[in-house]
């Protein structure tokens, strides 16, 4: 995964609260490999169900939503939706924690906004879509003519920009867990299963 | 003398194999199961043409797509149940596939199989992992990516959440579960109500419950935005565990339960946040909208969005749209259409007899499933007369998996259609494109069979608890 530290493009409105993921992508689609795309799977039964949907027409690589954005199960799935449609951000007022870390291990933004902004945002943004530019490393964006700054855990900011690979990361700490296995092992020998 | 710590912390110290300066730390995975849904993570691996580290902390179950009726496959389930089998022989894994009599929900068969203990961490590329935090175990769970790494390296990067009690002090009343003790705290604080935080249930009312009951709690803790439950581990929990088939035995045992008496908070441990509940309070609850936070006590009326804050009025409008619900309609009078009774949250034998319960000598009005958490559950239903019970009644009782609570082995509720549920969800379209899901306890959801709409439990229990 390449990282990024800028986003040019459009950003559209989704005003609903608890968009969940299996809403993002109902479970019937997630038995497909991910090397086939999953890009139509997102929202795919809101979408189908109004045909007017903002995301029938439009492209946006950003998305402003309401409160608990991503709740629900764990299934990276969704996020695979949102980024193979092509969004590259999304702001709301808080999301489902594991759906933050599977977004950011994927390339996704999930920046947290103060309720009264988003709605502004929303406002703004009406049906249609609006220029986004979003800078990464200050923790800026500039939606619909109207500046903003987000939160972000600075951990997810370094990956998000480096696009890093965990697990070569942390094999460069494979003494530190054989040791550490080691002595758990040696002093919980409980946690072994055996039979 | 160390400062005082809650649990959480003390689980969180045992398992951190690495701490960076940014906070995130490197935990250890003492066990890590995987399901048919882990095929995304197993791909990642072989793209990268690397093992499984720990096969042996490894184990895999066929549960989401698991059949739960004879017949002929759809070729789509059956390919993702032969890959979960093809992934567990390629690289050495423990496999409990479709004919073990082991096999069942993950989340049930984990403590099933002594597999969660007190003190150890459990990953799943699952949600309601938090279940196993039932025993006293760092239970969470974790996205594909992070499946793959912990396939890779046995460990998870990961920032510790912020610390929360939930205190439930009193006594349940009859007919009144966990279940309710959940969608009741979940309907008072927010879908998103316990974001970034792990919750600590504690309090009388949660000491008094089961194992099953502690495992329903901890299970929903995820739809109250938790990113984890715990509940201290005591004698029940000793006594659940004892025997069981991976629990640790001989010495082991004693020193087992010698090292997990110590894993609870200080009592002068202090916690980010704290709230107080008491257990007169709780009723039978059901949820009316689309998200588990929209519950209600079954004594209610679906609300009217117009006597709320105007930012709540449009997902209420919402709610009540796709559930096809009128305002200041008496719960008690929302008929359904069929009921479901299973699931990792309440598919376990007590769920199962108290449901049996309500069903004795009675016949249903309306069609339902019945499909225990675990193939030892079902045998178990089937020796107690309980799997008897649901078919005189007029329930049919199938096999063990995930089956209608996510509807991906192809039992589904059609469109349109309301099914009073003991599941985890009521999102749109989660049992199947355009159902409509009540959340209850199993013996509600008995209920609503009985009498074809949401009723209150309470009255059918009476002389037989």
């Amino acid at each position: 995964m390449s990282g990024w530290k800028i986003i040019n493009g459009e950003a559209a409105g989704l005003p609903t609260e608890n968009v969940d993921t299996d809403q993002l992508i109902p479970a019937r689609f997630m038995s497909t490999p991910r090397s086939e795309g999953y890009g139509r799977y997102l929202l795919h039964d809101v979408r189908q169900d109004s045909p007017d949907h903002v995301l029938n027409r439009t492209s946006p690589k950003v998305l402003v939503t309401r409160r608990n954005f991503g709740s629900g199960s764990s299934r990276e799935a969704a996020v695979y939706a949102l980024v193979d449609f092509g969004i590259r951000a999304v702001f709301a007022p808080s999301f489902g924690d594991i759906f933050s870390g599977n977004a950011v291990n994927n390339g996704l933004l999930p920046a947290r906004l103060p309720e009264d902004v988003v709605e502004d945002l929303l406002a703004e943004l009406g049906t249609g879509t609006a220029d986004a530019h979003v800078d990464l490393m200050a923790g800026t964006a500039r939606i619909a003519g109207r500046d903003i700054e987000f939160d972000l855990n600075p951990v997810w900011r370094k990956k998000l920009s480096n696009g890093w690979d965990d697990i070569d990361l942390t094999s460069q700490h494979s003494n530190a867990i054989s040791t550490f296995r080691a002595d758990r092992m040696a002093r919980f020998g409980w946690a072994n299963p055996t039979t | 003398m160390s400062p005082s710590q809650t649990l959480l912390e003390k689980l969180w110290k045992a398992h951190t194999v690495l701490q960076r300066d940014d906070g995130t730390a490197l935990l250890w995975v003492d066990r890590h199961l995987v399901h048919e849904g882990s095929h995304h993570a197993f791909a990642k691996l072989a793209a990268r043409n690397q093992k499984v580290s720990e096969p042996g902390l490894t184990f895999a179950v066929v549960d989401h797509y698991a059949p739960t009726r004879a017949g002929t496959l759809d070729p789509d389930i059956s390919r993702m149940i032969r890959t979960l089998g093809d992934n567990a022989r390629a690289h050495g894994i423990q496999l409990f596939d479709l004919k073990d009599p082991e096999q069942g929900i993950v989340h049930v068969i984990g403590p099933e199989l002594g597999l969660t203990l007190p003190g150890v961490q459990v990953n799943c590329g699952d949600s309601h992992t938090s279940t196993h935090g039932a025993f006293g175990a760092l239970a969470f769970g974790v996205g594909a990516t992070e499946v793959a790494h912990i396939l890779a390296t046995q460990t998870v990067w990961q920032t510790r959440p912020r610390t929360m009690r939930i205190t439930v002090e009193g006594t349940l009343g009859e007919g009144v579960t966990a279940k309710d003790m959940a969608l009741h705290w979940i309907a008072k604080l927010g879908a998103d109500g316990a974001r970034g935080h792990a919750i600590e249930y504690a309090g009388s009312a949660v000491r008094n419950l089961s194992m099953q009951g502690r495992m329903t709690l901890c299970n929903l803790s995820i739809e109250g935005g938790a990113r984890l439950g715990l509940v201290a581990p005591d004698e029940v929990t000793f006594a659940y565990l004892e025997g069981r088939r991976y629990a640790p035995k001989g010495d082991n045992w004693t020193r087992a339960v010698e090292d997990w008496a110590q894993l609870n908070s200080d009592p002068d441990a202090a916690f980010d946040r704290e709230e107080h509940l008491d257990a007169k309070d709780i009723a039978p609850t059901v949820t009316w909208g689309t998200s588990p936070e929209e519950a209600l006590p079954i004594t209610g009326k679906v609300p009217d969005p117009n006597q709320y804050d105007a930012s709540k009025r449009a997902a209420m409008r919402a709610s009540l749209e796709y559930m096809d619900l009128t305002p200041e309609t008496p719960l008690t009078s929302i008929p359904v259409d069929q009921i479901f009774i299973g699931s990792c949250t309440n598919g376990r034998i007590e769920d199962l007899r108290m449901a049996a319960k309500v069903l004795a000598g009675r016949r249903v009005r309306v069609p339902g499933l019945v499909s225990p958490g675990s193939a030892r559950i079902k045998r178990q239903a089937e020796e107690e007369g309980l799997a008897r019970i649901f078919t005189e009644a007029g329930l049919e009782w199938v096999a063990a998996g995930c089956s209608m609570c996510v509807g991906m082995n192809g039992d589904r509720v059609d469109a349109g259609k309301r099914c009073a549920s003991s599941t985890n969800r009521n999102f749109k379209g989660r049992q199947g494109r355009g159902s409509r899901t009540h959340l209850m306890s199993p013996a509600m959801a008995a209920a609503a069979a009985v009498t074809g709409h949401l009723t209150d439990v309470r009255p059918l229990l009476e002389g037989r608890l």
